[in-house]
This record gives structure tokens, sequence and C-alpha cells, in this order.
């Protein structure tokens, strides 16, 4: 609320620039609680402070212990007792805040929401959009598109070990984990790429699995959408079908899908529209054709410990790969 | 009946050197480099916790430095992710299972108990020595296993499944969970050890009303390691179960749950932290007593206060769970009761500064520690809150917030206060005064230091910045925080480099202290600094909440136990009447004989199954070995039992 003003706080990965009622019911929560511990923070340490000055001893003997008088130790119960029922009440306010901030989050549940599907990996997310026609569920990665101002149902679990969907403009975080389905509300009211990162360690690259939640107007979006159904483009120059043949004949085959061709592997990130994607390995590289072409011949350099293998593949081979997946919108 | 001044120096009468040559030989600790693995006496093994201990924080504080290089700069490549997830899983299991609890608790416990009770030795001595050599080589086979670069690297709480055996490969989280093992043993042990020592040798008139605080709070944490630990001691046998036998409790593809494991390393995990702290608030209300020349105010609430957060402190773990997502309902019960310990722990808070205001304070390196910790551990305290709030916490949760808070917490709660009494209780230990100009300059040092370091985590955290990540992107704006971070790292640094020359210096041509350089009120300044092996030439009583200023003007002390064995006097839980006498065990090389067949065998249980079957045997050997009954012992005993009986 007033904590948004300070500067540095703006970013897209931030706590203190709420993007959507998620966030913001929280950074309400969040300013009670630091205005409240701030203020009892300034005045017990004064406190003390004026207490250890004005009773010093200046000479460093250590002088015979006092004895204590019935009239300073009333007067110290006093003061202790009221400030014990001062933290009393200060304590319950801020409980009756987080209270009412769970109820405000909790109420976050529209029937009509639009739910998105997603999946945790060991280290990049899986998104799904699921359509009752299945030839229209949407699979992409690392990237989620979404409308502004409609509620969002995220529906989440893991495929591996326990990650933590994170994205803080828009909502608290949330654990995907094996064996558990999870549901997140959320909702995002300005247009922009707000960055999320898994919050719970996960092994060798926790520090690179990051995504982005897109936020578009709502004509934007269906395009989006509509777009990602579709399956692959056929490659259409000399090039591209010899890119596609080596995608096909190489390693990539076996852990990638790319609909509409034999392609059809859920290892690791579906890539029919990877090219209209911004980032590659989960939100560490931007999306250009050098990026992609290291990433492809050794991601063990870019990003240490992951799944993809380095693959050998001769300049031209992966000149026309690239040239491929580059079509790939 | 014999009286004495209790606590001032007075020429020994020839009767009374005499007693002293005959305590001396009783007493006399095994000599030679056989008779260093048959010592039992309580301050020596006392002194080798806090020397392996502060070893180990001085370990893991050198990898927090590695850490802090390697977030100076956006993807750098100092440490691999490998080495760093490595390196910041040692730090955090190091200080929290190697330094923290075996430093606040086994060590202060194991020295100081038995003389601020007033008795010659800990309960149990061979179970003290053999706790000792468990946590050492417990320790020992981590670091050993980190430098062959099987260190482990799944955090410091192991979660399953990233650390079950299908994603933590190797021998890595099996060497965590066995440190686990070793630590428990050893924690569990003392804690026997203290709460019989607290609540059967105290000196005669000692009476529950008269425990030092100080004694208190080891007592509370006794009682929480006894009922905290099976916890943890379950969660990780059953992921070295899972590890070694193939048993599935954690795993969800044939109906494991891995949220089990979570709730049984809270359960141990959250009072965990007040194993930590409540020692550290002893220390406090010692020195704040000490320092500010007299009793404390509301010994009553103090008293009550620990003994409530020792409750209360097993009714939070799941606010370490918040984003698991768990129901309403339970939401708001542990928000609340996360929130509710706050009034206890504010409650001592303003009995130490209404003690203070009382008193007249007098600025000492001790008192500065604790003033330190009241700035720091309140701030601490106040972040606290932000994260006891359910939907607070789903932003600030395992971010750099966090990692800021419990810093805040811990080293506040635990670190100053251990560095306060370091500079309290060094001239009673070693019987030389520690240098005040350069303790006042570590203390300095150190508050900046810690602070420069750690407050710009909070606002790195609300940035975004998760915890437990190698290294981040040059883009984030986290850049410039953690240069100053790890700018901070050097004077806390350097902070401790001081300290450590200052102990180091002072131990050798210190001022001499004299038996009670504070002028202070509790039992172990009444004898000798540092203590002969015998602790006390005549065993005290006491009437008053601090003994030597509150003790009459004559008196009185224990009479009548026999001076030519190891015997003490046993008193009564409540009130402290004397009601028996009995003898302490010899010296013994069973007990270590016994840790190290126990050690073979939990580490041996990391390869094979058949470690435990078959370690067993050396273990039940060396065992039955220690307890063997020894004739003499047993006869003087026997007409012990006859004379009492009668």
């Amino acid at each position: 609320m007033i904590l948004a003003a300070v500067p540095g706080f703006q970013g897209n990965q931030t706590v203190l620039n709420p993007v959507g009622p998620g966030a913001a019911h929280i950074e309400f929560e969040f300013s009670l609680i630091f205005w409240i511990t701030t203020a009892v923070y300034c005045i017990v340490l004064l406190v003390l402070v004026i207490a250890v000055a004005r009773k010093r001893h200046s000479f460093e003997a250590m002088p015979e212990p006092l004895t204590t008088t019935p009239e300073s130790d009333r007067i110290a119960r006093r003061s202790v007792g009221a400030a014990i029922i001062a933290t009393v009440i200060l304590l319950f306010i801020m409980l009756v805040g987080s209270f009412e901030t769970s109820r405000a989050l909790g109420s976050m549940n529209p029937e009509n929401a639009l739910t998105i599907d997603v999946y945790g990996h060991q280290w990049w997310w899986e998104v799904e959009y699921p359509n009752n026609e299945a030839y229209k569920t949407v699979v992409t990665a690392n990237e989620i598109h979404l409308p502004v101002g409609v509620p969002i149902r995220i529906h989440g679990t893991s495929r591996d070990v326990i990650h933590s969907f994170w994205a803080p403009n828009v909502q608290g975080k949330r654990d995907l984990m094996p064996g558990y389905d999870t549901e997140i509300m959320m909702q995002i009211d300005q247009p922009g790429s707000w960055r999320g990162q898994c919050a719970e360690y996960c092994g060798e690259q926790h520090a690179h699995m990051s995504f982005y939640m897109v936020a578009e107007s709502k004509e934007q979006f269906a395009k989006w959408l509509n777009d990602q159904a579709q399956s692959s483009v056929s490659p259409s120059t000399p090039q591209t079908a010899r890119g596609q043949q080596v995608f096909l004949t190489h390693a990539c085959v076996l852990c990638h899908t790319i609909r509409g061709t034999p392609a059809g592997s859920r290892v690791g990130p579906d890539l029919t529209h990877v090219a209209s994607r911004s980032t590659i390995a989960a939100g560490e590289l931007p999306n250009t054709i050098g990026n992609l072409g290291g990433w492809i011949l050794n991601a063990q350099g870019v990003k240490p410990g992951c799944r993809m293998p380095p693959n050998q593949l001769s300049g031209s081979e992966l000149q026309d790969l690239l040239a491929y997946l580059e079509t790939l919108k | 009946m014999i009286t004495t001044s209790v606590g001032s120096q007075v020429e020994l009468t020839d009767a009374e050197c005499l007693q002293a040559a005959q305590l001396e030989r009783v007493w006399q600790e095994p000599a030679g480099f056989i008779g260093w693995f048959k010592a039992v006496h309580h301050t020596t093994i006392g002194r080798r916790y806090f020397f392996t201990a502060l070893l180990f924080f001085l370990l893991a504080g050198l990898l927090a430095g590695a850490m802090r290089l390697q977030l100076a700069f956006p993807e750098a490549h100092f440490l691999s992710n490998d080495k760093y997830n490595q390196v910041f899983t040692m730090h955090g299991s190091t200080m929290m299972f190697l330094f923290a609890v075996p430093m606040m608790f086994e060590t202060f416990s194991v020295y100081l108990v038995p003389l601020m009770v007033g008795t010659r030795n800990i309960a149990f001595p061979r179970l003290n020595a053999y706790s000792y050599y468990l946590y050492a080589f417990g320790g020992l086979m981590f670091y050993v296993a980190f430098l062959c670069n099987t260190g482990a690297d799944r955090g410091w709480f192991s979660y399953v499944p990233l650390a079950g055996p299908d994603y933590g490969p190797g021998k890595r989280p099996d060497f965590w969970a066995q440190l686990i093992t070793f630590t428990e043993v050893s924690a569990l042990s003392v804690a026997v050890e203290t709460i019989v020592t607290v609540f059967r040798l105290r000196a005669p008139g000692m009476s529950l009303n008269r425990i030092p605080m100080f004694v208190w709070g080891q007592v509370v944490v006794a009682f929480m390691v006894i009922f905290a630990l099976p916890g943890v001691v379950l969660s990780s046998t059953m992921l070295l179960l899972d590890r070694t036998c193939s048993t599935q409790f954690f795993n969800p593809a044939v109906g494991g749950d891995v949220l089990l494991y979570q709730h049984l390393f809270w359960w141990f995990g959250h009072p965990e932290v007040y194993l930590i702290f409540i020692p550290g608030t002893a220390i406090v209300s010692t020195i704040v007593t000490t320092f500010s020349r007299r009793h404390i105010f509301g010994y009553l609430v103090l008293v009550l206060a620990l003994v409530s957060t020792g409750f209360m402190a097993f009714g939070l773990w799941v606010h370490h769970m918040f984003a698991t997502g768990i129901p309403q309902i339970a939401e708001s019960y542990f928000t609340a009761a996360s929130m509710m310990i706050a009034i206890p722990t504010g409650a001592q808070i303003f009995c130490w500064i209404a003690t203070m205001a009382t008193g007249k304070v007098v600025l000492r390196t001790p008192m500065w520690w604790v003033i330190g910790f009241f700035f720091v551990f309140i701030m601490g305290g106040m972040t606290g809150i932000f994260v006891a709030s359910v939907p607070v916490d789903l932003q600030v949760h395992d971010t750099y917030f966090v990692v800021a808070h419990f810093h805040y917490v811990l080293i506040g709660g635990a670190v100053f206060p251990l560095f306060g009494a370091i500079a309290y209780w060094f001239p009673k230990v070693t019987g030389r005064m520690m240098s005040e100009k350069l303790g006042q300059l570590s203390f300095w040092l150190f508050f900046v230091g810690f602070n420069v370091t750690f407050f710009p985590m909070h606002l790195v955290g609300l940035r975004g910045m998760p915890r437990r990540v190698y290294t981040y992107q040059p883009n984030m704006g986290w850049t410039q925080l953690n240069q100053i971070e790890s700018l901070g790292y050097v004077l806390l640094f350097v902070a401790v480099c001081i300290l450590l020359w200052n102990m180091f210096k002072s131990a050798r041509s210190g001022a001499v202290a004299g038996p009670n350089p504070w002028n202070a009120g509790t039992l172990e300044w009444a004898t000798t600094s540092p203590p002969p092996i015998y602790n006390f030439l005549h065993l005290p009583t006491v009437n008053g909440r601090e003994a030597i200023w509150d003790a009459a003007p004559n008196q009185p002390v224990v009479v009548g136990l026999d001076e030519d064995a190891r015997s003490f006097l046993t008193t009564r839980t409540l009130d402290a009447e004397p009601d028996g006498r009995d003898e302490f065990p010899a010296p013994s090389i069973w007990p270590f004989l016994a840790a190290v067949a126990t050690s073979l065998a939990f580490i041996a249980s990391i390869f094979t199954p058949w470690g435990i079957t078959l370690g067993a045997i050396p273990v039940a050997i060396t065992m039955i070995a220690w307890f063997w009954p020894k004739r003499q012992p047993a006869e003087r005993r026997r007409a012990r039992e006859i004379w009492q009986s009668e």
C-alpha cells in the first residue's frame, strides 16, 4: 500500500508491487504488520537505551548487589504488565488482519474461472490449457499467457520432486507436490510480463527454474490460444525440411513433442510453437537463434545438471535444425 | 557444623588442605595418552564439547564465506552449482546439528549445570563421555564425506523425494541421515543427564523456586529434546530405509507420502529453534542479573515463560509448511499459535528491561553482547510475525526474507548470547580475564557486520530472490544488495578472528580473575577459577535465588560424605532436602570404545543394512564391559543402603 511507493520495489518479480487482487490482499496485511512491528521495535529499544543510559555505572569495578525497593519493583511490575497487555492487543489486531486476508484470498473462487494446468519438472514448467475437445488442448512451457482481469484457476502438481509455484506480483506461492493436486486462484489486472520462479529447493538447477506470466487483453489472449492450438507448420523450404529430418532422426525426438510430426514424447517441453516463446531453458536465456544453437549443442554448459544431453550435430545439420525451429511460431 | 562464607576467598586451614589433597587424589582424571580417552569429569568433557562445537562453527562460517563470494556476482562460477548445493547444505546442517545444539545445550549443560547446582559431577558421567565421542565422530564422518565430494546436498531438511532413492543418487543423503542419528544420540544422552542432575543433585536448599534461571532454561531444553528428537529420528531413519532397504514410506507412486516426511521433520524442526534459543535466553537472564547488580525481576514470569515456550513450541510446526496448502481451519490455528508464542518471549524481554531499568547497569563486554542481542533478536521476533501470518508467509516463505529472519533470530538469540557467555564465563574456565578492549572491539565489528550482512536480505527477499539458489541473473536487481551482504561478511570474519585472538591471548596472559571476578550470585562462582576437579571443597548449601548474594553470614556446608570415594549427595526434587548418598563411577575407557563401536555400526549402515545387524555385536560387547559391576563400589553401595534403611 504505502511500501509500494518506496523506490526499488517496483519490478516484475517483487512482493510489494501487486498487479492482482491476490498479491494486493497480502500486501495490505504485510503493511499492517510492518507498521505495527516497526513502531513496537522502536519503542522497546528506546526504552532499553534510556534504561541503560540513565542507570549506567561509570566505574569499572563490580559493585555490591542492590537490594531492590518494593516501590521501584511495583512500578516495574505495572509497566511490564501493561506492556504484556499491549502485546496481546497488537497481536490480536494482526491476527484478525491475517484471518481477514486469508478469507479474502479464499473467496477468490468464481465458477467461471479459466483453468490452466501447471506441472513442475526438474527444472522447467509444463503448462497446459485443457479443452474438452482434446485436439484443442494447448501445451507449452515456461510461459503462461492469460487474459487481463479474468479469474484464473491454476491447477498444479509435480512430475518429480517438490517445486513451488511463485509469481510474487500476482499471488503467494504454492508447493507442487508429487501425489497431491493443488489449486491456486489468481487474477492479473495489469497487462505485462510478470516473472515467477521456483521457490522450493528442487536440486541442481533450482536457481534456473523461472517462468513468465504474460497478461494480455482478452482478444490477444484468444488469438494466442487459437494459434497455439494449431499443429506445427510444415516445412516450406528445403532447408527447413532437412531441419525437420534432423529433429526426427536425432535424440531430440526421444524427449520432445512437435504436434503435426511423429515426435510425441513428453519428457521435455513441447516444441510445437517454440519460436513463439520469448525465452528458453526455463527463463534462463532469451530465445535467440544463437542461444538456441548453443543450448542444443551443449545444454550442460549453460545449465549444468539439466536433463538435456549434449548433441553431436554437424554445422549444416545444426543450421538446418535451427532454421526449422525458427519457423515454429 | 562447619560453616563458610560462600564465595569469598579465605585461607584454607591445614585440615582443609589435607581434605583438598584427598579429594584431588580421589577425583583425579587418569594421566597419559590413554588416560585422555578415559576422562569422565564434566568440566573436561564440557571443554571438549566447547572446542569441538566452536570448530564446527568456524568451518560452517567459512562455508558461508564461500557462498557469499559466489553470490556477490550474478551468474558467477566461483562454485559450481553442485558444489554450492553441498556448501549450503553443509553450512545449514553444521550450524544446526554440529554447532548450535551442541554448543548452546550440550556444552553449557555439561560444563555449567553441575557447578551451578553445586555438585561434583554430572549425573551419568560415563554416558556423558560416550555422548561426546559420538558427537565428535558424527561430525568427523560428515566432513570426511564432504572432502570426498560426498557432502550432503539436499538441504539441511533433506525433503523427499529430492533426497529419496529416485532423485538423490549416490550416498550423499545417507551421510546426512546418519549425521542426524549421531547427534540425536548425543543430545538425548545429555538431556537425560541434565534432567537427573537438576532434579536429583541440587545443593541442599536449592528448592525449585531457587533454581537459577540459567538452569531452568537448560532443564526446559532437556525436556524438549526428549520430546522433539523422536520426530527426526523417525523421519531420517525412514529416509535411510527407503534408500537402503527399498521401503516405500515416501514414494507417492506406490502410496507413500511426501508430506508425512515434512510433518515428522518439522515436529522436531520447529522446537529445534527453541532448543537453540532458550539456552540463549538463559544466558541473557544470567548476564542481565549480574550486570544490573540486582536479582532478576519477575523470576516467576520468566520461568513460566520458558516452560510455556517449551510447550507451545510443539504446536507450531505446520507454519513451516503453509505453502503446501493446508485446510483453512488448520491455517487459522497455526497462525494463532505462532503469534501467541510472541507473548512469553515478549514477557521475558520486558522483564529483562525492567531488571536493567531498576538496577544499575555495568557496561562490560558480556553486557554489550546482551544489548546487541536485544537489537538483533527483537528484530528477528518482529519479522517472525510476518511469517506467522499465513498470507504473508505465502509471499516470503523460502525467500531471502526468511533467511534474514532466522539469522536474526538464531544469531541474535544464540550467537550474541554465546559470545557474551564466552566473555562472562571465560574467567571461570581459565582463571583469567579476557581483554575488555578487544572484547568490545569484536562486539562492535560483529554487530555492524551482522546488520550489514543480514539486513539487506530482507529487501532482496521482498524483491523476489528465493533461497538456496546458487546464482541469479544480472537483470534481477539483486546484485547490489548481494554485494553489500558479502562485504558485511568480511566484517563478521574480522570480528570472529579478533574474538579468537582475544581468547587465545587472554588464556595465556590475561589478568588473574580470582574466584568471583564479576561479584556474581550463582554457585559456579563459589569455587576457585578454574574449578578444581572435585568442583567444590565444601559442597555448598543455598539460602536464596542468588546463592552467593543471599548466603547467610554463617551459611552451612555439606559434611559427612565419604572422602575416599567419588561420593555425592542426592536431594529431593521439589525442596532439595538431602535424601541419600551415592557414588559416581570411575573414569573408564569403555565409553570411548563403545562410541567407536557404535560409530562403526552407524557408518557401516550407510553402505549396507548388515551394518546395524553385525555392528550391534561389538556395541554389545563394549557396553557389557562398560557396565560390568565392580566389587568395591558395589559393597559400599550395599553398606549405604543398609545405613539409609535403618
